[in-house]
């Protein structure tokens, strides 16, 4: 068994990018770049630890807009939040193959493009999700707040989305998968890291955190969602195929 | 705000706005400006979906059921004895914004029974769009009902707070109208629709002169109509879509199936099933027009006045013009890729852009995610498998029916015996 150069990065999209540039630079002839937070320890692979420069990746981000194309730097950034676990072994051979001239944005009988695009759908339709099913309710503070749990990494997708519409009121969108949210503050959109209490879902808990109006337009809008229903047209298949149930739990309209 | 008294009449208003089928939310192009509300330029979303799956979009409600006709197919008509309710205007204009602002709808779809007259009842719905849109600085989606017999100068106005307007000619022949509506003419129906295409003309030539001439009905008008309710052949009803489309350069035209709401002997009863797959098939069609080039003779005409109802349109038609086929996918034009059977456009679009970069065959179409089931029988790639047997149009359709799992399945056996007991609507 032949030795695997491992480059072991943070995780990130600029660490990637960072990974793919000592790539190029060293130019090892059997590679891996594999994120912190799956990397295993194996006894064959020679490891190299990535540190995230954000010149490299600067460079890399820059190559790859200008060489291979900006659909094709969208399409690779969308792919890389799907943390799909081949994404990285994918996306390496999509960027040296673009580089090479080859067209990674059209050729659909590739098979790295056919991955690539169909990531790209995937975090897409992930993405339009959590634009539509957001709920956002108001707290006392006078900030639109709402959890997410996307199946994929789909939030900084969703801030640029949010950012352009709701550009007079101040919100907050959590991911509690990954810890993490985006706040607008009526100028601009900022990364936190926030503690939320557990219960701030609970229908006891609410009226100290959120407005009293918030309860009625919640409750209208069930009332909303109920009474628009065509009993006589009925098909729960193609309810659940448009809202699986794992998105129930944030949407309003489906709370008893 | 008393939320008791809203919720009560969001209740009523909401339940008799709900067989509009329309919940577009996209094709208009308003933008955020000066740090408002609200953003129309993207796609539309559909924010969540009912339990009958269809797209929640917008605020979709009446501003009130009174009404002064009395049309057998509605079930606002004058005749019918329900609860009655109006929204004040800023009732209307707060929830939508309320609901905007939480991320519920992408805007609101007003339309209303009609009071005193046309004009009175469209100046309200008038009065709506403009509050949200001068004194809230609201950049949602807007789709306003004309109103039948709305003067043109109220149409001038709608158009420029709407992303849409639309009115409904809900009956497909004029021997229907007269039927089902005998207070309601064509003409007044036509009317807005006329007014509307004219401003949207004028708009575009005057805006590539003046650039700051306001934007008119951005996302285009749209009518609907009642399938199954007043006897007419598939043909009547795609004919008239089809002079829409192309005399009122309509966005869209829906079908929606009749869903029996009252005893009136000229309809059919209450009880009787909702003709979604007749409704579906007609929406196939609509899109086989719209982009995959067909023309509605093709499809619909004197040997075929309905479509059939156990396989889609498209697959119909190339059973009965088999000397177009075998296609060659790595040699057709867009054209004659998009009438295989199992081919949709998405994939016509990614066949288009593979095939430059080497010759197609069966495993690259697979993954580029054609329908084999279908598509098998009426193409050639670059592989020596292909379909040699010349089989009649019988035998393929048994064939491919024999290897699909039709949603339909269990539904059009049943439909079938259904339209069997009311002959206008018998399909071949």
């Amino acid at each position: 068994m032949g030795m695997i150069d491992q480059y072991i990065y943070d995780g990130t999209f600029e660490g990637f990018l960072s990974s793919v540039f000592e790539v190029y630079e060293r130019k090892p002839l059997v590679v891996k770049i594999v994120s912190e937070r799956i990397a295993t320890e194996n006894f064959f692979d020679e490891e190299h630890t990535v540190y995230t420069d954000q010149v490299k990746a600067d460079r890399v981000w820059k190559g790859i807009q200008t060489k291979i194309g900006k659909k094709a730097g969208d399409w690779i950034y969308r792919a890389f939040l799907s943390e799909k676990p081949d994404r990285e072994r994918v996306l390496l051979r999509i960027i040296k193959k673009g580089f090479l001239g080859h067209r990674v944005t059209e050729d659909y009988a590739d098979v790295d493009v056919l991955r690539l695009s169909n990531l790209v759908k995937m975090v897409g339709r992930e993405k339009h999700r959590m634009d539509a099913f957001v709920r956002f309710k108001l707290t006392k503070d006078n900030v639109y707040f709402a959890e997410i749990e996307p199946d994929f990494d789909t939030l900084p997708l969703n801030a640029i989305h949010f950012k352009n519409r709701y550009a007079d009121q101040k919100w907050l969108i959590y991911d509690r998968c990954r810890h993490y949210g985006v706040y607008y503050d009526l100028h601009k959109i900022s990364y936190v890291k926030l503690e939320i209490s557990k219960d701030i879902n609970t229908s006891e808990a609410a009226p100290f955190y959120f407005t009293h109006d918030e309860m009625h337009y919640q409750d209208l809008w069930k009332n909303y969602f109920k009474s628009t229903n065509i009993p006589s047209r009925k098909n729960m298949r193609l309810h659940l195929q448009h809202v699986p149930r794992r998105y129930w739990k944030y949407l309003s309209e489906k709370q008893p | 705000m008393n939320f008791e008294r809203i919720k009560e009449k969001l209740n009523i208003l909401a339940d008799a706005a709900k067989y509009d089928v329309s919940c577009s939310s996209s094709g208009s192009k308003r933008a955020n400006k000066n740090k408002g509300l609200g953003d129309s330029s993207g796609m539309g979303i559909c924010h969540t979906y009912t339990e009958d799956g269809r797209c929640v979009s917008l605020l979709k409600i009446l501003l009130t059921n009174h009404c002064i006709f009395d049309c057998a197919y509605c079930v606002t008509r004058k005749s019918n004895d329900i609860k009655r309710a109006a929204f004040k205007v800023q009732e209307v204009v707060d929830l939508t914004i309320n609901f905007y602002r939480r991320n519920y709808i992408e805007g609101l779809f007003l339309s209303s029974g009609i009071f005193k007259n046309a004009d009175y009842t469209m100046e309200r719905l008038v009065a709506v769009a403009k509050k949200l849109r001068e004194e809230e600085n609201f950049n949602g989606y807007i789709h306003l009902k004309s109103i039948p017999g709305a003067s043109d100068e109220l149409m001038r106005e709608a158009g420029l707070y709407a992303d849409r307007l639309s009115v409904n000619i809900e009956i497909p022949s004029e021997k229907g109208l007269k039927l089902l509506a005998p207070d309601k003419k064509r003409e007044d129906f036509i009317k807005p629709m006329q007014k509307v295409k004219n401003e949207i003309i004028q708009y575009k030539s005057e805006k590539k002169l003046i650039k700051s001439t306001p934007v008119y009905a951005p996302a285009g008008q749209s009518t609907q109509m009642i399938i199954g309710a007043s006897g007419e052949t598939d043909a009547e009803i795609m004919y008239t879509s089809a002079y829409f489309y192309k005399q009122f350069k309509m966005k869209r035209v829906y079908y929606s199936g009749y869903i029996p709401i009252s005893y009136d002997e000229r309809l059919p009863s209450i009880g009787t099933e909702v003709p979604m797959m007749r409704e579906n098939r007609l929406y196939q069609t609509d899109w086989l027009l719209r982009f995959y080039g067909f023309d509605i003779r093709e499809l619909l005409n004197k040997e075929h006045p309905n479509l059939e109802t156990d396989i889609d349109p498209k697959l119909s038609w190339a059973l009965r013009n088999l000397e177009h086929f075998p296609v060659d996918i790595n040699k057709a034009d867009r054209r004659m890729l998009a009438r295989i059977p199992g081919i949709g456009m998405r994939s016509v679009h990614k066949i288009i852009q593979a095939r430059r970069y080497r010759k197609l065959n069966w495993e690259h179409l697979k993954a580029i995610g054609i329908s084999m089931n279908r598509a098998q029988y009426f193409l050639i790639c670059d592989s020596s498998a292909f379909e040699t047997k010349d089989r009649t149009a019988a035998q393929l359709k048994s064939l491919i029916m024999g290897t699909s799992g039709s949603k339909w399945r269990g539904a059009y056996s049943n439909q079938l015996n259904l339209f069997g007991s009311n002959a206008p609507l018998t399909t071949s």
